[in-house]
């Protein structure tokens, strides 16, 4: 989801023609599509994972789990770390490259501080949970005893491995979502975001903390005292670069003349949720609370708060927001502020009486209950709030269809938004850009309403760049232009070659070693066709040389 | 400041060293692959603190093919670098010549970790030992044996005549992962062989 929307936007927030990679881009889509392909065919022909999402050893190893299930789940998940890496990747070259001259690195958005800041998490991240998976699939097929207690291996190595990942993920997924709602909150008040430096600096610190931190999703597994201890501090911790950016929405929302639109709706209710969702998190982060919590309603809770309230509002609201953008025309602004009432009406109601029956002692993973509990009202109060957010959810597509064909129509600005892809029409064209703009302060399009300086950004005059697929290579942090980059064309190769890396993964399931054969040949020959130095790209050697 | 840096009409074109799109691909990703040995041998670690017996269970492995063959790998390494430096002066000759020989000493390493690996009384699936010695020993020969395959393929682009000291940049990218296999190479070498007999 939010790598869509980093992949569609970074290339208009920065002022360039494309990703630093697009082969590459289309590469990590394919391998993302065909990963979720191989793991979900597994359910029509009952073979589905079937171990729990974070597929606890000694549950998943052969001898209690004999089926291919596992092995699916193993494999897809490396295959899907393939398109995590390599889209990530390509998200890091593309900040360090590709910016319009003048953009240096404390005038970019925030979204791409928190898109790169995820990205540098996954490429470090990652590794960890397709290791586990890797050595667990050797644990299963291969004889090996990495998770064999009897030899001597540690299931709890599994847990590590696997929470080394699960962590950073976690904020790999919402720091993005933060990154919309900096950029795009400040507009609707009407003034520029409160404290961008401390923002920028609170999303990179975040990620740094979370690599700290992953133990404490195993406070009860029985490890040493002084362990927990060091884990819990660095959970603390990290409540002080979270409450930084709260602290900062609330300024700009304080200090501003806010507009109360859909989007900046979606935006407000994600501010409180995230308090909500933090404070939850921040008791857990207490040893002998989490003791009493772990593996109860209240984790439920604080999970759906943190991954929904922080993840799908801001994605929500960043839909209205870019929606003119993106297709030109507006959503129904009364059905979208109505379908934002009915989810977060129904959001809390839902998940918020999750928090009293954790503490009641209901515990996560049942499927029923005796009715002497006294958890029934609450239950039944959840499975009302549950349905009325789908509505609200259902609203919400409704408006975004209808609003596709018969919105009403968008100028380039509609919003009086600061920021480069505001420059250009609604929508885009192919190229973004006619000329690439020369950036010469965080908001561009706001200089003449600040007026800070004489310093001016010029969006209708610069480089031009005509000749073919050209973009401009900058610094990485002064962002002066020091090359033209020559982008290539389309291809097929992306395709092929994750058809190929599939075949791969499939061949491995099937045990088949001609298919593994054949398919790594595929592979190569592909991966060397791909690379092969073309003249128009100038990467060998031409006449005038 | 910008504008006169923009008029100034002599920007170079296309993929030229460092300045390729590629080379800082192939930096992002040598530290996603550093990760991965890095978890690897966490997990060493991990297993080696938690067992009960003695580590490694027959004693700290041999020396006598691990020392040559970080010796040879080492060598490859300098071969690569001082090729790169002869395109770079405008002598595709020096490159093919580090290159080739590169490639040997490559296949010399591969074939003294097949007579260690030979060699060797246990399987994979005798222990946890085993199979952490076979993973991670493992695991860098399937990256030798992917920047073999690179360094093949340049020193066929080589001989094609593809490159010159202004336009080489697949070499300057494709050398960072060759050296990186060395690098991690001497990690292995250090956890594996040297660290036994520290305890």
């Amino acid at each position: 989801m939010l790598s869509g929307f980093s992949n569609y936007l970074w290339p208009l927030l920065l002022g360039s023609r494309d990703m630093a990679f697009p082969r590459l881009n289309a590469l990590s889509y394919w391998v993302f599509l065909f990963a979720g392909l191989f793991l979900y065919c597994s359910f029509p022909l009952g073979k589905a994972p079937d171990g729990g999402w974070f597929n606890y050893v000694p549950y998943a190893s052969r001898a209690y789990n004999p089926g291919p299930n596992i092995d699916v789940y193993a494999l897809g998940m490396v295959l899907l770390g393939i398109s995590t890496t390599v889209g990530s990747i390509n998200f890091i070259v593309t900040l360090a490259r590709t910016r319009a001259p003048g953009m240096s690195i404390n005038r970019v958005p925030v979204l791409v501080w928190g898109t790169v800041t995820a990205s540098a998490g996954n490429l470090l991240a990652v590794p960890a949970v397709s290791l586990a998976f890797l050595l667990l699939f050797m644990d299963r097929q291969a004889g090996t005893h990495f998770f064999d207690s009897v030899a001597g291996g540690q299931p709890l190595l599994w847990q590590h491995l696997f929470w080394m990942f699960g962590h950073p993920w976690v904020y790999a997924i919402v720091l993005p979502a933060m990154g919309i709602v900096s950029d795009a909150l400040p507009v609707f008040c009407r003034r520029p975001l409160v404290g961008y430096t401390a923002v920028a600096l609170s999303t990179v610190s975040t990620m740094v903390l979370g690599f700290g931190v992953w133990v404490h999703h195993m406070f009860a597994s029985g490890l040493p005292i002084l362990s927990l201890s060091f884990f819990s501090a660095a959970s603390f911790v990290i409540v002080i670069p979270s409450a930084v950016a709260v602290f900062a929405w609330i300024a700009t929302i304080w200090t501003g003349r806010p507009v109360f639109t859909a989007a900046f709706l979606f935006f407000a209710g994600f501010v409180l949720l995230f308090v909500i969702g933090g404070v939850s998190g921040f008791m857990t982060a207490a040893v002998p609370l989490d003791w009493q919590l772990t593996r109860t309603y209240f984790v439920i809770a604080h999970l759906h708060y943190v991954l929904i309230g922080i993840n799908v509002f801001p994605v929500l609201g960043g839909i209205c927001y870019w929606f003119p953008k993106v297709t030109g025309r507006f959503m129904n602004e009364a059905f979208a502020k109505l379908s934002f009432w009915v989810m977060f009406v129904g959001f809390n109601t839902a998940f918020f009486p999750m928090h009293i029956l954790g503490i009641l002692g209901m515990p996560r993973r049942i499927y029923t209950y005796s009715d002497h509990l006294g958890w029934s009202t609450a239950n039944l109060v959840i499975s009302i709030g549950a349905f009325v957010f789908a509505i609200g959810l259902l609203l919400f597509l409704i408006n975004a269809f209808r609003s596709f064909n018969h919105g009403a129509r968008a100028g380039a600005n509609p919003w009086g938004a600061a920021s480069l892809e505001w420059s250009t029409s609604s929508p885009p064209p192919v190229y973004n850009f006619a000329v690439i703009p020369i950036v010469a302060s965080r908001y561009p399009l706001w200089e003449d309403m600040m007026d800070e300086g004489p310093e001016r950004s010029s969006v209708g005059t610069g480089m031009l760049l005509d000749q073919g697929r050209e973009t401009v290579g900058s610094t990485v942090l002064d962002a002066e232009p020091d090359v033209i980059l020559r982008m290539p064309g389309d291809s097929y190769l992306p395709f092929l070659l994750s058809v190929s890396l599939t075949a791969i993964f499939v061949s491995l399931l099937l045990h088949s070693g001609w298919g593994l054969g054949i398919t790594v040949l595929v592979t190569f020959a592909a991966s060397v066709w791909w690379l092969w130095p073309q003249k128009s790209l100038g990467q060998m050697q031409a006449q005038h040389d | 400041m910008i504008e006169s840096m923009v008029s100034d009409n002599s920007l170079p074109v296309g993929s030229k060293g460092h300045l390729a799109s590629g080379w800082w691909g192939m930096i992002a990703l040598v530290f996603t692959e550093g990760a991965l040995f890095a978890y690897l041998f966490f997990s060493y670690f991990y297993l080696a603190l938690h067992s009960i017996s003695q580590w490694p269970p027959g004693g700290a492995p041999h020396l006598s093919i691990a020392i040559p063959g970080t010796l040879i790998l080492v060598a490859a390494s300098v071969v690569v670098w001082w090729g790169e430096r002869g395109i770079q002066r405008g002598k595709p000759r020096q490159l093919i010549i580090g290159l080739s020989t590169a490639i040997l000493l490559g296949l010399t390493f591969l074939g003294m970790q097949g007579m260690e690996w030979h060699n060797e009384p246990f399987k994979l699936s005798s222990g946890v030992y085993s199979s952490l010695y076979f993973t991670i020993t493992g695991t860098h020969i399937l990256h030798v044996i992917v920047g073999l395959l690179m360094m093949a393929v340049l020193l066929l682009w080589t001989t094609l005549g593809y490159f010159s000291a202004g336009r080489h940049a697949a070499i300057s990218i494709g050398v960072i992962y060759w050296h990186f296999v060395t690098v991690v190479w001497l990690v292995v070498f250090f956890v594996i062989y040297i660290a036994p007999r520290l305890g």
